[in-house]
């Protein structure tokens, strides 16, 4: 409960905040807060100073640009839940509670790619873009490049991931998850959405170390067969005293039916 | 009666009158307690389950911002402290020693090394993050049966074969007998799985010493006050108990886990004294979760026997009871005396038979945790019961019904000690059944299969002992404690009253409930009446809060004093009315004359004129005030039936509870949203351990679930809506009739929710036992292996 000593500053800009980073590396940014703090008050994390990017203004808010939501990084998961979006309103519907979708970000939880977090499947999913600024400029990545590893995203030392682009238009979507019944986290999520072209796209999370897209559904259910068993292999996937890899494989499994139903 | 007041206030279902402060967050806990200088302890906590401390390293902290003093167990043994007594023994009781901080050698991860004492507690953390000690790591063994075993880690030196102690209780001749002539037995091997208590206040102390006078004041986080200042005063410290004054303000919750003594109150006590300052410690919860002592842990076998008619002919017993590392306050009491004693249940056994081994292991300690005992002896009797039942083809609540014992047979000596005063358990079983349509469920059960999804419905009766009694039987049983209460009644001049009391709440509202006993006594308004409790320098002596024992033992007391008190105000009333006293009534909260109404005084005449005394009767002493000491005769009963209803996903193996019923008899109810609130929250607990609840360790004595990230407890919505309902049935002894329900909702809940889980895989699939709790992954697997392969469980 009791972090170890840190400085503390806030930026009132993404050109200040880039600036802090660059003078100081160590520093870290503090969104929401709701990944980074419960980590240093375990001490887990001991970042000798934060970064704190919640006010700026121009990371907030969500607007149309033709085809694209763009969707500021320092959005909550409740304005997310209150939006126009597609899919995502369901997904920040699944995570924790009020009090953490008043404070918790999007920008946050994609940036952090926990390998339970909610969000990934469905930017997977829906293919979005993640607008990406750093010392050298602005970048834009695709989802398949966003999560490289268990708590390992795209976005590097010294960069901030300013704006997440989702596409606008769905036919229809659906996510399914199982919580983890401490943490409420996923054991295994997945999102099934049917794009403006009536092609399916899937993807899960909380099973293995990344989110992933779930090739073999889209194809199955693109070609007109049945969901069917054994999407992911076991072997691939995480396990722990709640649920082995085995089980969660075969969780994929039942919940990708499930979504699959829905759209 | 006047207008002012209801016709009684006992039996309202009055709004607590603490709620308000606790709602708003202007409740006094012990943490919220600021004492001038207030200098801050963090705990150097062992992160091996057994370890040798070769060194622990001062100056790695020499220096650092605000470090006032490290302790060690070299500073404890300097003092002069004793270890932590154990307060029951049993015979060839193996006690090893419970420093205040570890001496050597450390035994389960938690165990305290060191304190470190800093201005601030983040200073404090700091430090003691960084604090260098050496261990040289032992080998360790976490499960009981484990430790057990030939070859097994030992613990304790002193403690060989960690077996602490040895305990029997029945006529095994008789049972042997009475399996001989068994039509059919089943055979059950049970574990009732660790639970960490998690009150939602953890654990905090605050002490302060004054080398004036030598007294010492502790605020502490204490369900018992007087039992607190009794061990570290006089067992412990070694100062006259006088010279210590405990305050236990508001608590926040307990479930058992602050009745004990724990190592950081010597420690803050023994650091204030040396540094002359006060020291202040609060748990952080991942401390709760390694720290605060355990519940349950018992691993059984479980054997019942039947004649041809379904008549239970006996139950034998084995419990192995993991204790953990150190035996704490009742530790040996929980798995003895609070669980061998009712293993006869609500049913008529010819013989039952229980032994029991209590083994050391490198864990957390165990020690009483809601129901204590009791919800240990009710899991294996009523699953066993079940299975029974299964196996036999009847209906659950018809064999229990063939089986229970009949009203007109109390009082009930049982074979396992405890005579029965009163019971009537076939009408709480009815109601029951009634309310939750037993029978509809059954058909639904039957249409559900093939659906996907399996409905099951667990069903037991229960009975509890609680306000555990007499003070002369618990004494010869081993306790190092009387089980009588206390109550202070004072009146003032102006007729406010002031209740004091030796039990005390952390979570039961005592300020209402004690308030409605004696407001009905008094014939005054409730608002007139206060509860003063939680302080020994306030209250007379008295056991604390547990074992649900505050109302029946606690209340008691209470309306023993009160009885004095309006005895004399009425000879006050009458000398006023210049009657006799058989002449006055107390009616219609006043003291008239009977035949003259007109004629009369009031509560506050007759509190005015004790305290002005200028016309009292001849010789009467002034004031009005008055202790009452009530020593309990007997136990009391409470029982009940609770009907649980889940839903199993077999694609995934969620068990669902959906619906959750109970009638339980605590005798008349003083308050019923508060005897409602009680229940609930005991079905909520119980429930958490049969579903989601663990306390794992690894082998070596890691604990796997030390967070909440890990620990599930059950959230509002993970649960049904309860259906409560009551029988009465009074207690014959005391003079309230009441018994306690703290605790039994608890006691009941794990076993109907696990019976309603084994009554779905039954039905299903045959499926006999599995343990708790029922996480999914178990539940999916045992489905898919039960159907007889893979990938069945998912076709359906
Ligand atoms: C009780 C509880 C329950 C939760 N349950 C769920 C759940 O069910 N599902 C779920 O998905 N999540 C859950 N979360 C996590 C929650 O969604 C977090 O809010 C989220 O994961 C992180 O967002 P944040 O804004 O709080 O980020 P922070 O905690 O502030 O930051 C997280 C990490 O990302 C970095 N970071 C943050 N913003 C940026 C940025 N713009 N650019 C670059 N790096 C950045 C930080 O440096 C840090 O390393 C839960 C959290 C709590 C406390």
């Amino acid at each position: 409960m009791y972090p170890a000593n840190f400085d503390y500053q806030k930026a009132s800009s993404v050109a200040e905040a880039l600036a802090v980073m660059a003078a100081n590396p160590d520093v870290k940014v503090i969104a929401g807060g709701h990944s980074l703090l419960p980590a240093m008050k375990l001490r887990l994390a001991q970042p000798p100073a934060l970064l704190d990017v919640w006010g700026i203004e121009e990371l907030k808010g969500i607007r149309r640009e033709g085809d694209w939501f763009v969707v500021g990084a320092m959005t909550t998961h409740a304005d997310v839940l209150r939006s126009e979006l597609p899919l995502f309103p369901e997904v920040a519907y699944e995570v924790g509670d009020p009090m953490v979708r008043n404070r918790g970000t999007i920008g946050g939880s994609l940036a952090h790619a926990d390998p339970s977090a909610d969000y990934p499947a469905a930017a997977l999913a829906l293919g979005a873009e993640f607008v990406i600024r750093g010392p050298e400029g602005e970048r834009t990545v695709p989802a398949g490049e966003m999560f490289l590893g268990m708590f390992e995203s795209a976005v590097q030392p010294g960069e901030l991931l300013t704006h997440v682009r989702i596409p606008a238009t769905v036919q229809a979507s659906a996510y399914e998850k199982f919580k983890h019944p401490a943490s409420h986290y996923a054991i295994v999520g997945v999102a099934v959405i049917r794009d403006a072209n009536g092609q399916i796209r899937a993807a899960y999370t909380g099973a293995g170390e990344k989110a992933e897209r779930l090739h073999r559904l889209e194809e199955r259910l693109n070609s007109g067969q049945p969901v069917g068993t054994g999407l992911v292999e076991s072997a691939t996937l995480l396990g722990d005293r709640f649920a082995s890899p085995e089980y969660r494989a075969h969780l994929v499994d039942v919940l990708a039916e499930r979504a699959a139903a829905r759209v | 009666m006047t207008e002012s007041r209801p016709d009684k206030y006992m039996g309202q279902a009055l709004k607590r009158k603490e709620d308000p402060r606790f709602i708003t967050g202007t409740g006094q806990y012990t943490d919220d307690f600021v004492l001038p200088g207030t200098l801050h302890a963090a705990m150097v906590r062992s992160p091996y389950a057994h370890a040798r401390i070769t060194n622990i390293d001062r100056s790695s902290v020499d220096g650092m911002p605000g470090v006032v003093a490290v302790l060690t167990g070299e500073d404890v043994q300097a003092a002069g402290i004793g270890p932590i007594p154990v307060g029951w023994l049993l015979p060839d009781l193996k006690v090893p020693a419970h420093h205040a901080v570890a001496q050597g050698e450390v035994n389960h991860v938690g165990d305290i090394v060191a304190v470190v004492v800093a201005e601030t507690r983040a200073q404090a953390e700091d430090a003691a993050a960084l604090l260098a000690v050496d261990y040289e790591a032992l080998s360790s063994v976490a499960l009981g049966s484990a430790a057990l075993a030939e070859g097994a880690p030992q613990v304790h030196d002193d403690v060989p074969g960690n077996v602490a102690f040895q305990w029997e209780i029945g006529d095994e001749a008789a049972l042997n007998e009475a399996f001989n002539r068994a039509h059919k037995t089943v055979k059950v091997q049970l574990r009732n799985h660790r639970l960490i208590p998690n009150a939602i206040e953890p654990r905090a102390s605050l002490a302060q010493f004054s080398p004036a006078s030598r007294e010492y004041l502790l605020y502490t986080t204490s369900q018992n006050p007087h039992i607190h200042r009794l061990i570290l005063a006089a067992f412990v410290m070694g100062i006259p108990e006088h010279k210590l004054r405990v305050i236990s303000p508001d608590v926040g919750g307990g479930f058992g886990s602050k009745i004990f003594q724990y190592q950081e109150e010597v420690i803050v006590l023994l650091a204030a004294q040396k540094l002359g300052k006060p020291v202040k410690w609060t748990a952080r919860r991942s401390e709760s979760f390694v720290s605060d002592m355990q519940g349950r842990d018992h691993e059984s076998v479980a054997e019942l026997a039947v004649d041809d008619q379904g008549k239970m002919l006996g139950l034998r017993v084995n419990t192995v009871a993991n204790l953990g590392a150190y035996l704490t306050l009742f530790a040996p009491a929980v798995p003895t005396y609070l669980y061998g004693t009712l293993l006869n249940g609500v049913y008529k056994f010819p013989a039952v038979h229980a032994r029991v081994t209590g083994v050391v292991t490198n864990t957390v300690p165990v020690d009483a945790y809601r129901g204590a005992g009791r919800p240990e002896a009710t899991y294996l009797i009523e699953r066993t019961v079940d299975v029974m039942a299964h196996e036999l083809g009847m209906d659950p609540a018809e064999f229990r019904r063939i089986n229970f014992i009949q009203p007109d047979e109390f009082p009930y000596q049982t074979p396992v000690a405890l005579v029965y005063d009163s019971g009537n358990y076939e009408p709480a079983l009815d109601k029951a059944l009634e309310m939750m349509h037993y029978q509809e469920l059954r058909a639904e059960q039957e249409r559900m299969k093939g659906t996907g999804k399996i409905l099951g419905i667990g069903l037991i009766s229960y009975l509890e002992a609680c306000g555990l009694a007499p003070s002369a039987l618990v004494g010869q049983l081993g306790a190092q404690a009387g089980q009588w209460e206390s109550s202070l009644v004072r009146v003032h001049p102006t007729g406010k009253v002031e209740l004091y009391t030796g039990s005390h709440s952390h979570g039961q509202g005592h300020e209402t409930a004690f308030p409605q006993i004696a407001a009905d006594e008094l014939q005054i308004p409730i608002e007139d009446i206060d509860l003063i409790h939680g302080d020994t320098g306030r209250m007379p002596y008295g056991w604390g809060t547990y074992g649900s024992r505050s109302a029946a033992v606690g209340g008691s007391a209470l309306k023993m004093a009160l009885g004095k008190i309006t005895a004399k105000a009425k000879k006050i009333a009458a000398h006023l009315l210049e009657a006799s006293e058989e002449d006055v009534e107390h009616e219609g909260g006043v003291f008239r004359v009977k035949g003259a109404p007109s004629q009369s005084k009031t509560f506050f005449d007759v509190a005015l004129m004790a305290h002005l005394a200028h016309n009292l009767p001849e010789g009467m002493e002034p004031g009005l005030e008055a202790t009452a000491f009530y020593d309990p005769k007997n136990f009391v009963y409470p029982f009940g039936t609770h009907i649980a209803v889940v839903e199993i996903d077999t694609d995934t193996g969620v068990v669902r509870l959906r619906g959750y019923g109970c009638v339980d008899d605590c005798g008349p109810l003083i308050n019923p949203l508060i005897a409602e609130g009680q229940v609930h929250g005991g079905i909520a607990q119980g429930a958490g351990q049969a579903l989601w609840e663990e306390a794992a360790y690894d082998e070596d004595g890691n604990l796997l679930a030390g967070t909440f990230m890990e620990y599930a407890v059950p959230r509002a919505d993970d649960l049904p809506h309860f259906q409560t309902d009551h029988t009465v049935t009074p207690s014959p002894h005391n003079p309230l009739g009441v018994k306690g329900i703290g605790e039994a909702g608890t006691i009941a809940s794990t076993a109907a929710v696990a019976n309603a889980v084994m009554d779905a895989l039954w039905h299903e699939c045959r499926i006999k036992h599995l343990d708790m709790p029922y996480t999914s992954e178990k539940v999916w697997r045992a489905i898919r292996e039960a159907r007889g392969g893979m990938g069945q469980a998912a076709d359906d």
